[in-house]
């Protein structure tokens, strides 16, 4: 059984000054997410990831369309205590210390003194936030602000954890922090499904991704799946006495680079990769490598989404 | 539990809040200018303390019912606070409820305090018996019902308005309830059937908020001529109507809330 269950999930938002024009923000999205998987959902601004969010948090009513959390309907109040949620530039409690925070959600799932002020402590030493347990959540910087946050997601020890741009406003280090964090929850078998622009960390972080554009699923799977029907050509790497054959094959490839002792060609399609193979060998060259040549995920994302625009226009 | 967890939350954050301080400052303020006002008066010092004294009461604290209450659900959405918390296994109506009972706690001492302040200005002035210090209670306890409702009143706008317009309508109505029996005595001057339906209606529809400034120094000092005796049947009535009226009004902003799209 999926954890997360989500059946042409649809939401209409309604403009203008009698609130009668529908605007679609969500169109029949319909995926899946497994237990202990990291799904990244990535999309441009308004593409709809942090409608999709908060309609499984039941923040939103959907127009139509089901979700399900670990079998059980998003408007049941039972399966949150099951669930963890970073919403997207969050603010919390102007006039509340981190640790009287943290308390106060943490009573919210049931748990007791003296259990919930060791969780706390320990929260709070987990996102590097101990030494402020005692500091006015107006006081925090951004990045304070987002760690404890994420703190606050993972409070009940959650199975499955929502985080809505979790690396938004922290620095490095900051990024660093909340990717360990989200790599020790894989460990532990917890589900992560975080929407996200930075596109490296999706890659690094996620199983599986699904590509979002103005409120319709346009790609969803695993990575490697995604990209390698973007495989855009090999690269060979020759060394040997290259500098006497880099002119016959120049024209064989692409792209010819000469890096001190190795010969880097770069070709498109497999016979050009058979015929200067062929070649090299023949002539006493030494194969280094041969790797093709993948692009990215932010690469594929900027051609998907461009692609769907250049769709719109002509249409 | 939640609730209540939520109901502690309301008021540490209501007890951090600066207003709060202001207007109990200023009631308390106007308690003790009763006792200059009184010495304008010829023997009647403890009736204009005891008055003005309610009064204070009454409109300050009406006017943190309203200031507090219009941003108690308002705030959390601005700030989207609420996201986290209702992500957390927490009912919307949990939420309004907990909102609710923090503050009316927070009512609760505000109302303290200032009956405290109304004592020991009497106690200053020396001019009334120990049973007229025990006949305060029920008079403030009415007062607390009417702020308990007023409460209700503001948490109902908040879940759909602005704070301006919340503020607005409820000390609109907050003021038209002071009037409700007059409202009904105009209807049935009229030889309208239509016009005495609707005031009829409107008497009904609209919080009768004169009940409960019903008791005043006619029943907190027994003097000779003017003593009204409290009587505990009118109370008790007049609590049941309250509770009555609060749970419609904790129904309806429910109800609102529940359907609520948080964008």
């Amino acid at each position: 059984m999926s954890v997360i269950e989500i059946e042409d999930l649809t939401k209409d938002f309604r403009v203008g000054f009698w609130r009668k024009r529908p605007v679609r923000a969500l169109d029949q999205l319909s995926l899946s997410v497994e237990r202990g998987e990291v799904f990244g959902f990535v999309g441009p601004n308004g593409a709809g990831k942090t409608t999709t969010l908060k309609l499984l948090m039941h923040l939103l009513h959907p127009t139509s369309g089901s979700a399900r959390i670990l079998g059980e309907p998003v408007d049941s109040v039972s399966v949150r205590s099951r669930i963890g949620y970073l919403p997207e530039n969050p603010y919390f409690y102007d006039h509340l210390t981190a640790e009287e925070f943290l308390s106060y959600l943490g009573s919210l799932f049931g748990i007791r003194q003296p259990a919930l002020r060791r969780k706390v402590s320990a929260l709070l030493e987990r996102v590097g936030l101990a030494e402020s347990h005692n500091l006015q959540l107006r006081k925090f910087s951004k990045g304070m602000v987002q760690r404890i946050g994420v703190a606050q997601a993972i409070i009940n020890d959650p199975e499955v954890v929502f985080l809505d741009e979790p690396m938004s406003g922290l620095d490095p280090l900051g990024r660093r922090e909340v990717r360990d964090v989200i790599v020790s929850l894989k460990a532990r078998g917890v589900t992560v499904f975080f929407s996200s622009h930075i596109l490296p960390d999706v890659e690094v972080l996620c199983d599986r991704v699904a590509i979002l554009n103005k409120g319709t699923l346009r790609e969803v799977g695993a990575l490697h799946e995604i990209l390698k029907v973007r495989i855009e050509g090999h690269e060979i790497i020759l060394v040997g006495p290259v500098l006497e054959m880099s002119d016959s094959l120049r024209p064989m490839c692409d792209e010819l680079r000469l890096m001190g002792d190795r010969l880097h060609l770069r070709v498109q399609t497999s016979s050009q990769v058979e015929k200067i193979l062929s070649y090299a060998v023949a002539h006493g060259a030494e194969l280094l490598s041969v790797n093709p040549i993948r692009a990215s995920l932010e690469d594929y994302f900027f051609s998907e989404v461009t692609h769907q625009s250049r769709l719109l226009v002509s249409d | 539990m939640r609730i209540l967890t939520i109901a502690r939350n309301t008021y540490r954050e209501n007890i951090r809040d600066k207003i709060l301080y202001n207007l109990i400052l200023f009631g308390l303020l106007m308690t003790l200018s009763s006792v200059a006002l009184g010495q304008l008066t010829l023997g009647h010092e403890d009736k204009v303390i005891v008055d003005l004294g309610l009064a204070s009461m009454s409109v300050f604290g009406t006017l943190i019912a309203v200031f507090i209450g219009i941003s108690l659900v308002y705030k959390e959405l601005e700030k989207r606070t609420v996201y986290a918390l209702l992500s957390k296994p927490v009912h919307r109506r949990e939420f309004i409820l907990g909102k609710y009972l923090g503050l009316l706690f927070t009512l609760l001492i505000n109302v303290m305090i200032m009956t405290a302040g109304l004592w020991l200005t009497l106690l200053f002035h020396r001019g009334v018996g120990f049973d007229s210090y025990l006949r305060l209670l029920p008079a403030v306890y009415l007062i607390y019902l009417s702020l308990a409702l007023t409460t209700a009143l503001a948490l109902v706008f908040s879940t759909f308005s602005t704070p301006a317009l919340s503020a607005l309508f409820t000390l609109f109505l907050w003021i038209i309830g002071h009037f409700n029996t007059d409202l009904l005595e105009f209807g049935k001057l009229t030889n309208s059937t239509p016009i005495r339906w609707v005031t009829t209606a409107l008497y009904y529809a609209l919080p009768n908020i004169s009940n409960f400034t019903s008791l005043d120094s006619r029943s907190v000092i027994p003097h000779a001529g003017y003593y009204q005796p409290i009587d505990p049947r009118a109370v008790g009535w007049i609590s049941v109507y309250a509770l009555l009226y609060a749970g419609v009004l904790l129904a309806i902003a429910i109800t609102i809330f529940s359907r609520r799209d948080f964008k």
